[in-house]
C-alpha cells in the first residue's frame, strides 16, 4: 500500500508505541488479579493506582474520585442515568445541548422515555458555542443537572465550561461534561471549572481502546452502575482491564507532558489546512468556531458535493477522513451537530472532517489540499446541483 | 462495505455528462435527503431505440454507482426494454448494495422513468407501464440559501 494518510484522529487514535509498552508487561507476565493478596496481584494494583494518579495529577482532582470505565460512552451512560437516579427526590429536569455525542444524547432520550426525566436541549449559535443566557433561562427548581460537552467532536467547538461551572455552582445543580474530545487537548481543572463529574476515554489520547474514566467528586451521590465485587471503590464492579488502564495513565501522561508544544504545533497546520481550502476551493465553508476549536479539527463543508462520495475518493489517495453527511451516519439525516448550527441539509450532506495528530506534517496537508481540488472539481462536474447553479450563474451574468 | 463491481462504477463512471437537445431529461430526488440523480436520454424517433445516455447524480457512492450501471443497461435499448431495467436489475448487475444503501438503488429506476415521461410527453405518445414521476427535486428549496 503507497503512503496512508490519517486524518481522522477524532474517531481514534493511533495507540501510542510507548503505551503499547507499558501495557505489555500487564498480559503475560504481572497478570495478578489486583483484588488478590500475593504480591504478583499486588503489582497489578499498583500498576492501576500509578494511572489513577496520574489523571487525577492532570485534572487537579484526588485519586480516589477517578473511576474507571469500559468506555467514554460507559462514562457518559453512567453520570446521567446514575445522577438522575439519586436526586430524582429533588428534581427531575436535565439540561444539555443539541449537539452533544449520541452517548448523551440517546442516554437523555431514554431517561425522558423511560424514567420520566425532563430534557432542555440547548441551542448553539452559529459558531456551535452555547448562549449562557440560555442556560440561564433553562434552569428551573427542579433542574438537578446539566450536562454540557468541553468540546464538540464534529466541528471541534469548546464550550465555555468555566463560566457553566459557575452558573451551576450558584443554582446548587450539579455539573457533568463530556470531555473525551478535550481531555488532554485543553486544560480542565476540576475545581477551576466547578466540575463535578466528567467522562473521558484513553483511545482518544494515543492510549488502547475500550477503557475509559468518570470523575466524580467526593460527596457527589452517585451510587454504583455495574453491581458485583469491590473493584473500582464499590461503585463499579468487574475485574479491572489492567493493561487497558496501564495504557490510559501512560497515555494521558504522554499527552500531557507534550500537551503545549504539540497543540500548538497542530493549531498552526490547522489553520493552514483551513485556510488553504477555503481561499483555493470556491463554495467552501468552515464549520465550527475559528478560534474556539480544539486544536486539531477542521471541517468544512462543500456545497453540491455529497460528503460519503467524497470520503470514498480520498481513501482511493490513502487519505482517511469523515464526514457528517446521512449517508456515513447511517440515517437518513445528516449530521445534528450540522443542523444545529444552521447548516441546510444540502450543506450539511457536504461536509468533511480532518481530524491532526502530533504525526502530521506540511507535506501530508499540501497533498490532501491537492487531492482534494481535484476531487471536489470532480464530483462537481458530475453533480446535478452544480450544473444548474452554474446555468442559473451565467444567466444572471447575461442579464 | 461495497462489491468490486460498485467502486469500479464508482470511481470510473460510464456515462458521465450532458446530451445536448436531449430527447428526454429526468430529474428525481432531493437535495434535502442527500440524492439527485439527473438522466438524458436520446431516442431514435422512428426506432424508439436509446441512441445514447448520460447521468449527473449527487450522492454517495451507491447513487452514483447505480446510476452508471444503469445508463449502461439501457443504452442500445427500446423503450419497452429500457422500462424493463428495475431497480433489482440494477442492484443485481453490481453484486448487491449493503442493506442500508438499497433506498439509492431507487432513484435510478424512477430517472429512467421521468426521462422516457419527459420523451413520452413531447411526443404526445404513450408509454406502456409508465406513469408520471412523483419526485420532485425543488422540494425544500424554500429553505435558505447561503451565499459564500
Ligand atoms: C464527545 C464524545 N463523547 C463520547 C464518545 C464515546 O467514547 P468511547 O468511544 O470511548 O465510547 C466519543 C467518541 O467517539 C466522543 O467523541
Amino acid at each position: 500500500m503507497s503512503k496512508m494518510i490519517y486524518l481522522d484522529n477524532a474517531a481514534t487514535t493511533r495507540t501510542a508505541p510507548e503505551v503499547v509498552e507499558a501495557m505489555l508487561p500487564y498480559f503475560s507476565e504481572l497478570y495478578g488479579n489486583p483484588s488478590s493478596i500475593y504480591d504478583l496481584a499486588g503489582r497489578s494494583k499498583e500498576g492501576i493506582t500509578a494511572a489513577r494518579e496520574q489523571i487525577a495529577g492532570i485534572l487537579g482532582a484526588k485519586k480516589e474520585e477517578i473511576y474507571f470505565t469500559g468506555s467514554g460512552t460507559e462514562a457518559d451512560n453512567w453520570a446521567l442515568k446514575a445522577a438522575f437516579e439519586a436526586y430524582k427526590n429533588k428534581g427531575n429536569h436535565i439540561i444539555t445541548t443539541k449537539i452533544e455525542h449520541h452517548a448523551i444524547l440517546h442516554t437523555c432520550e431514554y431517561l425522558a422515555k423511560e424514567r420520566g426525566a425532563e430534557i432542555t436541549y440547548l441551542d448553539v449559535d452559529e459558531n456551535g458555542i452555547i448562549r449562557l443566557e440560555d442556560l440561564e433561562k433553562a434552569i428551573r427548581p427542579e433542574t438537578i443537572l446539566i450536562s454540557v460537552m468541553a468540546a464538540n467532536n464534529e466541528i471541534g467547538s469548546i464550550q465555555p465550561i468555566k463560566e457553566i461551572g459557575l452558573i451551576a455552582r450558584e443554582h446548587g445543580i450539579l455539573f457533568h461534561t463530556d470531555a473525551v474530545q478535550a481531555f488532554c487537548q485543553l486544560p480542565i481543572h476540576v475545581d477551576e471549572c466547578n466540575i463535578d463529574m466528567l467522562s473521558s476515554s484513553a483511545h482518544k489520547i494515543n492510549g488502547p481502546k475500550g477503557v475509559g474514566f468518570l470523575y466524580i467528586r467526593k460527596g457527589v451521590k452517585i451510587r454504583s452502575f455495574v453491581h458485583g465485587g469491590a473493584q473500582e471503590r464499590k461503585r463499579r464492579a468487574g475485574t479491572e482491564n489492567v493493561p487497558g488502564i496501564v495504557g490510559y495513565g501512560a497515555a494521558a501522561k504522554r499527552a500531557w507532558d507534550s500537551m503545549e508544544e504539540r497543540t500548538a504545533k497542530e493549531r498552526e497546520l490547522r489553520d493552514y489546512l483551513i485556510s488553504r481550502i477555503t481561499e483555493e476551493i470556491p463554495y467552501v465553508k468552515l464549520n465550527g468556531h475559528p478560534v474556539k476549536r480544539l486544536p486539531n479539527n477542521v471541517n468544512v463543508s462543500f456545497r453540491f458535493v455529497e460528503g460519503e462520495s467524497l470520503l470514498l475518493m480520498l481513501d482511493g489517495c490513502g487519505i482517511c477522513a469523515s464526514s457528517g453527511s446521512a449517508c456515513t451516519s447511517g440515517s437518513l439525516d445528516p449530521s445534528h451537530v450540522l443542523l444545529a448550527i444552521g447548516l441546510p441539509h444540502e450543506i450539511a450532506h457536504g461536509s468533511l472532517r480532518l481530524t491532526l495528530s502530533e504525526e502530521i506534517t506540511k507535506e501530508d496537508l499540501d497533498y490532501t489540499v491537492e487531492k482534494l481540488k481535484e476531487i471536489v472539481q470532480n464530483l462537481r462536474n458530475m453533480s446535478p446541483l452544480y450544473e444548474d447553479f452554474m446555468k442559473k450563474q451565467e444567466e444572471t451574468n447575461v442579464q | 462495505m461495497y462489491s468490486e463491481k460498485v467502486m469500479d462504477h464508482f470511481q470510473h463512471p460510464r456515462n458521465v455528462g450532458e446530451i445536448e437537445n436531449a430527447s428526454g431529461v429526468g430529474t428525481v430526488g432531493n437535495a434535502k435527503c442527500g440524492d439527485i440523480m439527473r438522466i438524458f436520454l436520446d431516442i431514435d424517433d422512428e426506432t424508439h431505440i436509446i441512441k445514447d445516455c448520460k447521468f449527473k447524480t449527487f450522492g454517495c457512492g451507491a447513487a452514483v454507482a447505480t446510476s452508471s450501471m444503469a445508463t449502461e443497461m439501457v443504452m442500445g435499448k427500446t423503450i419497452e426494454e429500457a422500462m424493463k431495467v428495475t431497480n433489482k436489475a440494477v442492484m443485481e448487475a453490481l453484486d448487491g448494495l449493503p442493506p442500508v444503501k438499497v433506498h439509492c438503488s431507487l432513484l435510478a429506476e424512477e430517472a429512467i422513468h421521468a426521462a422516457l415521461w419527459d420523451y413520452a410527453e413531447k411526443h404526445h405518445i404513450v408509454i406502456e407501464g409508465l406513469s408520471k414521476p412523483k419526485s420532485d427535486i425543488h422540494e425544500g428549496e424554500e429553505e435558505e440559501e447561503e451565499d459564500y
